[in-house]
């Protein structure tokens, strides 16, 4: 089995590892860096639950080889919350019920946050549309949708 | 198999050569490592090219814009000037996939792919775009609509790929525009595509126009009797019954769970029309 020396920055922290060449990005975190809060949940990247930022880009990591990843700087679930302190969206998922299973929420709200950085104050339309590329098959989307409102809002200082 | 990620065009068709046809070229790989996956391919060499700094750019260039093949689709819809220039080119690369597929998806990977329903292409057949292909021979110039030769078939010879799009300069009074018909609002694949790009003079009558059809044939059609169509008219009723009319003719569908051929055909006409008001709506205020 070919290996490739890969050296990446992990939620602000270095990583060096030997990767199998056939081995996703979602594969090194999993198995490798024992990062399991991105899930495997379709590997065509059709459902989003390994949803990851990466150099500030949100992808899914299961089409990502672990080999594109030298010398990236990737973020994923587990770097979300500041130590013990939930991000806003972690919190408001758990207050609205934004979640039944839990199998999509990692992917859910990485990519919230990564519209949240870059827009504030979205529609509901746009978050709709931002997320399409994430699948729950529990919630039907509309306690989700709610919940990255609400956060935006709380996030803006608005009063509810 | 092994990985490479040359940071050069020159080390990039080494790498293939050397390779001896054993190698996949990998953009943003949206596509290949599905199929890598699903043991569709199995090369002894993937070549990264996302590590050639001329294959990641935009860039103006004799007026028009040169695009790497390896950019991005998200980076695409963030250039302000592309996208003022070519809105038509950016929203029909935009239409590909979610938010983390236009993280990763890239103009060379859609062409390459040579899906008939590959969105981007279209419009950029539309907006006669010119793709500069490196190879072991060195480097030679092909039409953006004779690079893909049928579904998952490419003209690119051993050792080829494919470098950048060039778009060339823009004349006043010119817009384009991509639409698809697809059954729900996001993430599927084009059941018709359709792509036009004018140019008006100062009274509204069209001077020059392309009409490109995407998912209706083996290949995508860059079709002439539909751009006939349209030159020497204003959008009026029967500039488009002629459109859409040239649209259906040249339409040669498949039947599948997408669409029937005759839905297909039916469609075609619909959207390139929808797609030419966009396309003289946008010229009339360039």
């Amino acid at each position: 089995m070919v290996k490739t020396h890969v050296t990446m920055t992990v939620n602000g922290e270095a990583a060096e590892l030997l990767c199998d060449t056939r081995a996703t990005l979602l594969d090194v975190l999993r198995d490798e860096l024992d990062l399991t809060g991105s899930k495997e949940g379709c590997s065509s990247g059709d459902c989003g639950a390994c949803s990851v930022m990466l150099d500030d880009r949100l992808v899914c990591s299961c089409l990502v080889l672990g080999a594109e990843a030298e010398g990236c700087a990737i973020e994923t679930i587990e770097g979300m919350a500041d130590d013990d302190r939930l991000h806003p969206l972690q919190q408001t998922f758990l207050e609205e019920a934004a979640l039944q299973c839990g199998i999509c929420t990692p992917g859910f709200l990485v990519a919230a946050k990564a519209l949240l950085d870059r827009h504030p104050d979205p529609t509901e339309t746009e978050v709709r549309y931002w997320l399409a590329g994430n699948l729950c098959r529990c919630t039907g989307y509309d306690k989700i949708v709610r919940a990255v409102m609400l956060t935006a809002a709380d996030m803006r200082g608005e009063p509810r | 198999m092994r990985y490479q990620a040359p940071g050069t065009i020159d080390e990039a068709v080494a790498v293939l050569a050397a390779a001896n046809g054993g190698a996949q070229v990998l953009a943003g790989g949206t596509d290949l490592l599905v199929q890598l996956r699903a043991g569709m391919i199995g090369p002894e060499v993937i070549v990264d090219i996302k590590r050639i700094p001329e294959l990641r750019a935009i860039a103006v260039e004799n007026d028009g814009f040169r695009i790497g093949a390896a950019v991005a689709g998200a980076e695409m819809g963030e250039h302000a000037a592309l996208k003022a220039s070519w809105p038509g080119v950016v929203e029909a690369m935009e239409l590909i996939g979610s938010t983390q597929i236009q993280g990763r998806a890239t103009p060379g990977g859609n062409l390459c792919n040579a899906s008939p329903a590959a969105d981007c292409v279209p419009a950029m057949l539309a907006a006669s775009a010119m793709c500069t292909i490196a190879g072991p021979t060195g480097r030679r110039d092909l039409s953006v609509g004779d690079v893909a030769t049928g579904p998952g078939q490419t003209a690119l010879g051993k050792g080829e790929f494919v470098v950048d799009f060039r778009l060339p300069e823009r004349p006043p009074r010119s817009g384009d525009a991509y639409l698809r018909f697809i059954p729900r609002t996001e993430m599927d694949i084009a059941v018709v595509g359709a792509g036009v790009n004018v140019t008006l003079d100062n009274d509204g009558v069209c001077t020059a126009a392309r009409v490109v059809l995407g998912a209706v044939a083996p290949r995508i059609l860059l079709v002439p009797e539909a751009a006939a169509a349209l030159v020497g008219a204003r959008l009026d009723d029967d500039a488009l019954g002629r459109l859409d009319a040239a649209c259906r003719a040249a339409c040669r569908p498949i039947d599948d769970k997408r669409g029937t051929i005759v839905y297909r055909t039916k469609v075609s006409g619909v959207l390139a029309c929808r797609a030419a008001a966009i396309a003289f709506e946008r010229a009339r205020t360039s």
